[in-house]
């Protein structure tokens, strides 16, 4: 099981209610993944700005801003629930090994549009902590997870974001993931789970040093054995690929406005205009993508 | 009558098309505002008419006997599976799986299947007016699976007595499965399955496959192939 969600939009005429759209769709999916639920939502970048995602598991608020108040210059440090946003000028090389030098955190993704929330729980209270409904944004990628081959935790909740504002979400289970795993930490790619899909993002933030998200996809095909029905995130868009026996679900509806991609078409039936929308299933093996 | 899902529960309504009394007049329903619910018109036994202004979910039509359903829009997962009776008339696309294991009955689609429609069919007739993705007919048994368009990969793998015809182009076909002759016989089962759906083309135009019937019982020179 697990549900996969992303709205993609075209204009921005739905920027505002992006938020409350991706929310919708996330309750809706609810029956396919009750233990817990993540989004990544992208904002346009601002100048020079990173915002760097964090859970702060058991750490306190007042105790993590009075520490990385001591390590790093940053704009603000905004508070979400569990979570926190740090805006910073400063670079990732500089400020993700000062973050992973804290043992009580997670940093579950960065970069300079994309804000990534997940947690353990239904997805319908996990929207409603984070106040999902009042984020605005360009496009945005949500996922909720029946766990089957790892525990249920935040680390092993989706998306998964191993790169600056890269993300994914899987619907499926991956076959070959210890072997790519071992694979990529030889190349120096670091891991926080036991999860195969965070082995899948990793493979495609290594893949995409030397191609575009495209052909890094393409070749997946090959490498990456199981099932799936991806959605990859980037800065600009997003694209979907299945796998070649296709048995995870996907339905895309696009509009002037919006493409919207939801493992049923029960999450995506709230959307504006989409019974009058463009409906199809993608095909197995083929990249679709949205943006750059 | 018109029966809203908007304002009525799913069961609810699946309960009152369920138990219609065998004397009753009406016999005429409509469904609206389904987006996308699943299992909606499942179980359905007496000979009405349903009409669905929308797209549905998962196993619509299921188990169906003696109803005629028709769907406005586009179906998920398993339209018509395991469907006895009856008929299924969908206008937009299926997803996966349509007329899955069903027995008898008609279901026609206007527009594409994706993978696996009429896998195990066991006596169902299926018209597809657009194509039909991999897999399909994939251990089907019995019955007709008709395609205006194209079929994907593996068409009719590890089949059994179900006749196919395609009239587009096949991307492979899957184990035992091979083209057969048009017979006479073939011909006019064919031409009764147009009229079904009152399209005049020529049955000459279509392709006819089936089984070659090699991997029924167990045979030790067709081990590879198990």
């Amino acid at each position: 099981m697990c549900g996969i969600v992303g709205i993609y939009l075209k204009s921005k005429k739905f920027e505002k209610s992006l938020g409350g759209m991706l929310s919708k769709m996330l309750v809706s999916m609810e029956s396919r993944g009750p233990d817990s639920a993540g989004f990544a939502i992208y904002n346009s970048d601002k100048n020079k700005i990173y915002k760097y995602s964090v859970c702060l598991n058991e750490m306190s608020f007042e105790k993590f801003k009075k520490e990385i108040k001591k390590k790093v210059k940053f704009t603000t440090i905004e508070k979400n629930s569990d979570h926190i946003i740090l805006k910073s000028i400063e670079k990732p090389n500089k400020i993700l090994p000062i973050l992973e030098s804290f043992a009580e955190i997670s940093l579950v993704g960065y970069g300079k549009s994309i804000e990534i929330f997940k947690q353990v729980g239904s997805p319908s209270n996990v929207v409603k902590k984070f106040n999902l409904d009042n984020f605005s944004g360009t496009h945005a990628i949500g996922h909720t997870r029946m766990a089957t081959e790892s525990a249920i935790t935040t680390n092993g909740s989706h998306p998964y974001s191993t790169g600056e504002d890269e993300c994914l979400v899987h619907n499926g289970s991956l076959s070959n993931h210890n072997n790519l795993r071992r694979k990529l930490k030889k190349n120096g790619s670091k891991f926080n789970s036991e999860n195969d899909t965070e082995v899948a993002a990793g493979y495609i933030s290594d893949s995409l040093k030397n191609r575009n998200l495209k052909q890094t996809l393409k070749k997946g095909l090959s490498e990456l054995d199981g099932f799936y029905t991806f959605i990859a995130g980037t800065h600009s868009g997003f694209a979907v690929l299945r796998d070649e026996i296709a048995c995870k679900p996907a339905v895309i509806a696009e509009t002037k406005d919006y493409v919207a991609i939801c493992s049923e078409f029960q999450a995506m039936a709230h959307m504006p205009n989409v019974n009058n929308a463009k409906i199809f299933e993608p095909e197995p093996g083929i990249v679709y993508s949205w943006g750059k | 009558m018109n029966l809203d899902l908007k304002k009525l529960k799913l069961r609810s309504v699946n309960e009152k098309l369920q138990s219609i009394d065998r004397k009753t007049n009406s016999r005429k329903f409509t469904i609206s505002n389904p987006e996308g619910n699943h299992a909606i018109c499942a179980g359905l036994t007496e000979n009405i008419e349903v009409t669905i202004k929308g797209h549905v979910g998962y196993y619509c039509a299921g188990m169906n006997q003696n109803a005629n359903i028709i769907v406005d829009g586009n179906v998920g997962t398993g339209v018509a599976e395991n469907m006895m009776s009856g008929k299924v008339h969908v206008k937009g696309n299926a997803s996966q799986s349509a007329g899955a294991t069903a027995h008898g009955g008609t279901l026609i689609v206007d527009g594409d299947t994706s993978s696996r429609c009429g896998i195990s069919m066991k006596g169902i007739d299926i018209i597809v007016k657009g194509s039909v993705g991999h897999m399909s007919a994939f251990m089907a048994q019995s019955g007709n699976l008709v395609v205006f368009g194209n079929a994907g990969e593996a068409l009719g793998d590890s089949l059994y007595e179900t006749n196919i015809y395609v009239k587009g182009k096949v991307k492979s076909l899957g184990a035992d499965c091979e083209e057969k002759k048009m017979d006479k016989k073939h011909k006019s089962k064919l031409k009764e399955l147009l009229k079904k759906v009152g399209s005049n083309i020529k049955p000459d135009q279509f392709k006819r496959y089936g089984s070659a019937r090699k991997l029924y019982n167990f045979n030790i020179d067709n081990v590879s192939n198990y």
